[in-house]
């Protein structure tokens, strides 16, 4: 790759390189195809509330489970909702729950990982051994715990969701800090006398946050999959806002009869993680690193 | 015709830029190798030499793709050959003997089922005879106790032992052509001069041909009948060995055999400027011509051809050769360094002892450091303001521990460090103040990782310049311009990248961010270890300027005792971590009169057929340092007995200055040496 | 490496021990206990009263603790609030039909895993790669929850092949199951193979690119023997503990799976015992759970340990 070095570069700007990376990763299909399914869904989680046709919790009896008509695009449900309009909703609440959560996730586990990188010995030892325990007990158990004693309101699901997601991160984190502060620039700065919050921030971050972020990234993807999980046993969004784990929950009882209900937002949520999948791998590749080897914890 | 074993002709290998442009990597190479011959192919990084030994045996690595050319082999194109008929020629006819064998071994199978594999691939042993085989092998690349060793894993064998097991596979297939890519680089000198004389050995014992690519032009002068020079991709120039090294009729190669530090020559070398450009970059032209001396218009605009002279039987790319035809021998015009040492001491160890060895629970609480054998014992060294003072040793021997002790980085078990006759530097970072920690800087040896990749020009070097200085806004800038200029970089630097810079620049920035601090004491570790050959000689030239410019202390650590011949006033050789002789250096490189000394000097290799390396002991390899006794007298040829091994010796001195420390007295030492 | 091995168990233990107290901590600070949260509120003094003496929850915190812990060390965790019997009655053959189902996933999962990963990875970038990787990518990274969903409408509602829901009481004979765990394992399985097969696409690459392999190639040794012999064992080395994680990981989704198949496994019980509030319950599988996830992690870090040759040494030489 020492080739690519002939084409001199100059020091960009933030944003400079932000639209570099993003235009390498829209120079593969399949990161163009995730970009693009990314930004859909994104505009549409903004415009959806305008531009629904029908109320999304108008029940009509009259109108229960009817088949895809010019007036009901996807039909309606078992409560006579129009399908169509709770799907375009659905997306809404899953993705901000899931984007906030994320960057909580980001933020603890990013920087609790390169303080015991850097420190190491018995503190590292022992904030390890916790986070061990605590991805040895099953995601879904404990968030299924806290949400059902304390309930599923968002200010409950995103610290809880970021807190659990988190836990992986601060191993990636600590992982990175290590590789780079056995490199000599940092032996540099030490014997310098810098401070430790200069050389954290000077010289551990830069180099650790590509690998950060894309856990970060990766992290979302799982996240709304974990979230959905939730939501389809009942445990997240509340009725009657609607939402796509909920609303598959809802109408699998009835799909001999109705698939249509169930096939709309099996669609919406999956092409929502395909989208944030392939854009966590494109953004991992435009920054040089290999995510496929990790474990999904 | 019949003796020609692989003719090359003109092969060009390259790969497609990200932008889809062809870059050159090989540009149109022609040669012939004939039987029984030893080739030395000789380039600096990145000319394109491993690419054509791999070529050589119809291999092209990933990503890169035949532009054109052949290579053949018993008159068929091994490039286009199928890969089953590859295999039956790999390692049978042509065999590689890879640069790091450490490596190329794989790590799940043992020694002898490696070697086992090769001889089933290309022998009709049966199993029986394979055994012996393989301890025959392993005998004749003289490693001990054959048996014992062919049950090992790769990672059980030190460096030296992996590159003879690597040698050992390659001789399985008693291969008519044996490739070898750098396969002493990486290796100590002591046991790079032994695996070098094995394979001269094993040259002549088996008429083998053998194509030997290196940078290191000391190791090609040993063994090659002919040499090939290569640059950015081309061959620069190809004859006899010895008229090569002794008339070099090409202006890189001219400048490079000047540019290289010799044993018997103290001072600096000639330094060429510039570094070898990037492929791709060459759009015409010499792809010499910014840094030849003997270059004119013509040079810029056309591109010589390799041009055969028949009554030299030699080939040379270049217009102006003749120039160069009549100059006998590079001559030699060292400039003598002056030493500039004061009286005035500036740093002394006294007795001081560094333990890397994990504490137990109670040490930890009393904060003592309990170890009866420490890694670095009892060093004693007053080191003048203005000298420049060498540590010089195989790896492990402690080099690096100490300077890291004298930076602070490493606690030191006992004794003490003073700077200035009264600041007591026995600290770690800790509770040096920050004074005490601008006093000295490091300059590492591998420029890759010691600049911050993240970081551009400007702010490594803004570093020092704001913590200690406070500097900021228009004087800041200003002055990281001065520095800049001080190691010859351009103000265009400050907005760069480490990773847009060559290894010399990236040096460059590292002496400028040491500088910056405006240090008493420099701690250089091993700084032109990681540089190309041509580029060395700029660096040593560029540190020995600022030196005088600003009345530094050097602490100078290098395995390369050339290079440490070229710069030092003083050095102290280390044996695991003891001191074994310190002196003047003229004295020590006149009169080696340690037994160790008289090793590292016996195995250093010049680039000249004339000089061969002297081996003197045996290339072990030692973990720990003796319980007692000598630290030597694992190796030592010349151990006087018990002594040897109850007793530390005695510090002797000599009448020039030079402190020795061995049973033997000083008088028979020097006696035995002529 | 005895040393080793029994000390990789003690830091399982350790992290056991440090679960069970998160557990009983977490449980403990969350609003409600065991009682007012199972009786929703409803007890007045007697009921409520006779719930804490029965739970023993009139005694300080740590006291609990310590009969909990000790307890449930020798496999008693007490009594479960909503079945009013022991739990370790309830578990035993929910723990069954759980093993049943993953153990049944992971042995499909794995030999597909391996030979997909090591398809991709040997045809790098053409046509077997990217296809393979494409339908990998998607299986990744669909929810369990929707595979089965749609598995159960393809497979059980439109071909009508299977059953689509297990109707099964909890204890029946392995033969009697067979059919009804078909499409629960393969919606299990999908989502695992698919992040083994890749974990071991880009293992095997990455050894490919190694100059041992190059020099295997170099040394003539034909292309499938140095696959065998000198790549896979060490690629696959390093993907072991991967895998594990993996499998360790996908316990969540074995919940998921089930409560969507209705299948009477350790999963439903999750659910179950949390929708009924019965903490004792949930404490109990908290630990179990977490103590297969310790164990897979062991087991893969003792095979990694015995497999490596440099490992192994390591700890002689110590
Ligand atoms: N797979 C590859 N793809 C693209 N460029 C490559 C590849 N391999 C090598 N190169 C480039 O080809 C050039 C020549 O490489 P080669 O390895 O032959 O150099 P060398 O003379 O052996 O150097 P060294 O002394 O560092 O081993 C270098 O510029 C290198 O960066
Ligand atoms: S051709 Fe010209 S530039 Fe090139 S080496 Fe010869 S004299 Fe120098
Ligand atoms: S003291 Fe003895 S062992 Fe040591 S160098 Fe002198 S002769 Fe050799
Ligand atoms: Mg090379």
């Amino acid at each position: 790759m020492k080739l690519d070095n002939i084409y001199k570069e100059e020091k960009k700007s933030a944003f400079a390189k932000l639209s570099e990376i993003i235009i390498t990763m829209a120079s593969r299909p399949s990161g163009l195809i995730g970009l693009s399914i990314l930004v859909f869904h994104i505009i549409l989680a903004f415009i959806s509330p305008y531009i629904a046709p029908h109320d999304f919790k108008a029940i009509d009896p009259t109108l229960m489970l009817q088949a895809p008509s010019a007036e009901y695009w996807f039909g309606t449900d078992d409560l006579g909702r129009d399908v169509f309009t709770r799907t375009i909703l659905g997306g809404r609440t899953a993705l901000t729950i899931t984007f906030f959560g994320s960057l909580i996730a980001l933020l603890w586990g990013g920087l609790l990982g390169i303080f015991c990188g850097l420190v190491g010995g018995k503190i590292d030892d022992v904030v390890m051994r916790i986070v061990d325990a605590f991805l040895s007990i099953p995601w879904i158990l404990a968030m299924l715990l806290i949400v059902s004693l304390l309930g599923t309101s968002t200010e409950v699901l995103i610290p809880a969701l970021g807190f659990f997601y988190g836990k992986g991160i601060v191993r990636v984190a600590r992982a990175a800090t290590h590789d780079v502060i056995a490199k000599d620039f940092i032996v540099s700065a030490r014997a310098r006398g810098h401070s430790n919050f200069s050389i954290i921030w000077n010289e551990i971050i830069p180099n650790v946050r590509d690998a950060i972020l894309v856990e970060g990234a990766m992290r979302w993807s799982w996240m709304l999959l974990g979230f959905s999980s939730l939501s389809f046993l009942g445990f997240g969004v509340s009725p009657p806002t609607p939402d796509w784990g909920l609303m598959i929950s809802n109408a699998r009882g009835l799909m001999s009869f109705a698939y249509w209900a169930v096939i709309a937002p099996i669609v919406g949520l999956s092409s929502l993680i395909i989208g944030i999948n392939l854009t966590a791998d494109a953004f991992a590749k435009a920054l040089g690193i290999d995510r496929s080897t990790k474990a999904p914890v | 015709m019949t003796d020609i074993i692989q003719k090359v002709k003109n092969l060009s290998i390259g790969f497609r830029s990200k932008k889809g442009e062809e870059i050159l990597i090989l540009k149109n190479i022609s040669t012939n190798i004939k039987k029984g011959e030893t080739v030395g192919i000789v380039g600096e990084s990145g000319s394109g030499k491993s690419t054509l030994a791999l070529a050589m045996m119809g291999y092209v690595k990933h990503g890169l793709y035949t532009i054109g050319g052949e290579c053949q082999f018993n008159s068929s194109n091994l490039l286009r050959m199928k890969s089953k008929d590859l295999e039956k020629i790999r390692g049978r006819k042509i065999a590689m003997i890879p640069q790091n064998a450490g490596q190329a071994l794989t790590p799940n199978l043992k020694i002898g089922y490696q070697i086992d594999e090769a001889l089933q691939l290309h022998s009709d042993l049966d199993e029986k005879e394979r055994e012996k085989k393989i301890s025959e092998l392993l005998n004749k690349v003289r490693l001990p106790s054959p048996e014992t060793i062919a049950l090992r894993y790769p990672h059980e064998l030190s460096g030296g032992q992996q590159q003879r097991v690597a040698v050992a596979m390659a001789l399985a297939g008693t291969p008519d052509l044996l490739l070898l890519d750098e396969p002493t680089t990486g290796l100590d000198v002591t046991t790079q001069a032994h695996v070098l004389e094995l394979l001269n050995f094993i040259a002549k014992d088996t008429g083998t041909s053998m194509v030997y690519v290196s940078h290191d032009l000391g190791a090609i002068a040993q063994v090659s009948d002919r040499i090939i020079v290569m640059y950015s991709g081309e061959i620069v120039l190809e004859g006899p060995s010895r008229d090569i090294l002794k008339r070099p009729i090409h202006p890189y190669t001219h400048g490079l055999l000047k540019s290289i530090p010799k044993l018997s020559l103290a001072g600096l070398p000639e330094s060429m400027p510039g570094s070898q450009p990037q492929p791709g970059t060459i759009q015409s032209g010499c792809s010499f011509f910014d840094r030849c001396n003997f270059s004119d218009e013509n040079c810029k605009n056309n591109s010589p051809k390799l041009e055969f002279l028949k009554n030299l039987n030699t080939s040379v790319r270049c217009f102006n050769y003749e120039k160069l035809v009549n100059e006998s021998q590079a001559s030699q015009t060292f400039n003598k360094i002056k030493n500039k040492s004061q009286d005035k001491e500036i740093l002394n160890l006294s007795e001081v002892s560094i333990s890397y060895a994990k504490q137990k629970l109670l040490d930890q609480i009393f904060n003592r450091i309990s170890d009866d054998n420490p890694t670095v014992k009892d060093i004693n060294i007053n080191i003048k303001k203005g000298e420049t003072i060498a540590l010089v040793g195989e790896s492990g021997s402690g080099k690096s521990t100490i300077l890291k002790s004298i930076a602070g980085l490493l606690r030191t078990k006992d004794g003490l460090i003073r700077f200035d006759e009264n600041r007591n530097l026995s600290s770690d970072l800790k509770e040096r103040d920050p004074n005490d920690l601008r006093i000295i800087q490091l300059i590492f040896q591998n420029p890759d990782e010691s600049l911050n990749p993240n970081h551009t020009v400007e702010e490594i070097i803004a570093q020092p310049l704001k913590l200690y200085f406070g500097l900021k806004g228009e004087e800041l800038k200003k002055n990281i311009i001065d520095l800049l200029q001080k190691v010859r970089l351009g103000e265009f630097y400050t907005s760069r990248y480490p990773r847009q810079l060559s290894g010399g620049e990236k040096q460059r920035v590292a002496v400028a961010r040491a500088f910056a601090a405006k240090p008493d004491i420099i701690l250089c570790d091993e700084v032109t270890s990681a540089l190309d050959v041509s580029v060395q000689a700029a660096v040593l030239n560029l540190l020995q300027q600022l030196k005088e410019d600003f009345g530094t202390t050097y602490i100078f650590v290098s395995h390369d005792l050339a290079v440490v011949r070229a710069i030092s006033d003083r050095v102290a050789v280390l044996y695991q971590g003891r001191l074994c002789e310190v002196g003047p250096s003229n004295d020590v490189y006149k009169f080696p009169s340690h037994p160790y000394t008289e090793v590292l000097l016996g195995a250093v290799l010049e680039p000249d057929p004339d000089i061969k390396p002297k081996l003197v002991a045996e290339d072990i390899v030692e973990e720990r340092p003796p319980e007692k006794g000598c630290s030597f007298q694992g190796r030592c040829s010349r151990i006087v007995g018990d002594i040897c091994k109850k007793e530390i010796p005695p510090w002797q001195l000599t009448d020039s200055g030079n402190a020795i420390r061995c049973h033997i007295p000083i008088k028979e030492l020097q006696k035995e040496q002529f | 490496m005895i040393f080793l091995i029994i000390k990789r168990i003690l830091l399982g233990f350790i992290t056991l021990f440090i679960v069970s107290i998160i557990t009983f901590v977490g449980t403990e600070v969350l609003p409600g206990d065991a009682c007012t949260t199972y009786l929703e509120r409803q007890a007045f003094g007697e009921q409520l009263e006779a719930c804490y003496r029965r739970l023993g929850l009139n005694v300080p915190a740590y006291e609990r603790y310590v009969s909990w812990a000790l307890n449930a060390i020798q496999g008693d965790f007490g009594y479960s609030l909503s079945g009013e019997m022991p739990i370790k009655d309830v578990l035993g053959p929910r723990i069954k039909n759980s093993l049943v189902l993953a153990s049944a996933a992971i042995f499909i999962g794995i030999p597909i895993a391996l030979i997909l990963g090591i398809i991709t990875a040997l045809w790098r970038d053409k046509l077997p790669d990217v296809a393979i990787s494409t339908v990998t990518i998607f299986a990744m990274t669909i929810p369990e929850f929707i595979s089965a969903t749609l598995l159960i409408l393809i497979i059980a509602i439109w071909l009508e092949w299977l059953p689509g829901i297990v109707i099964v009481p909890t204890d029946v004979s392995f033969l009697e199951l067979l059919p009804n765990i078909i499409l629960p394992v393969v919606a299990i399985a999908m989502i695992m193979t698919a992040h083994m097969a890749r974990m071991v696409r880009s293992s095997v690459i990455q050894v490919m690119a190694s100059e041992y392999v190059q020099m295997a190639i170099l040394k003539g040794v034909p292309y499938w023997k140095m696959v065998f012999k000198h790549v896979l064992p060490n690629a696959l080395l390093p993907a072991i503990n991967v895998v594990a994680l993996t499998i360790a990981w996908l316990l969540g989704g074995v919940v998921v799976t089930e409560v969507v198949f209705n299948y009477p496994g350790l999963g439903r019980l999750v659910i179950e015992s949390i929708s009924n509030r019965d903490l004792p319950t949930v404490q109990a599988l908290a630990i179990i759970l977490a103590s297969i996830y310790v164990s897979i992690n062991l087991l893969a870090d003792l095979l990694t340990l015995m497999l490596n040759p440099r490992l192994k040494t390591l700890q002689i030489r110590k």
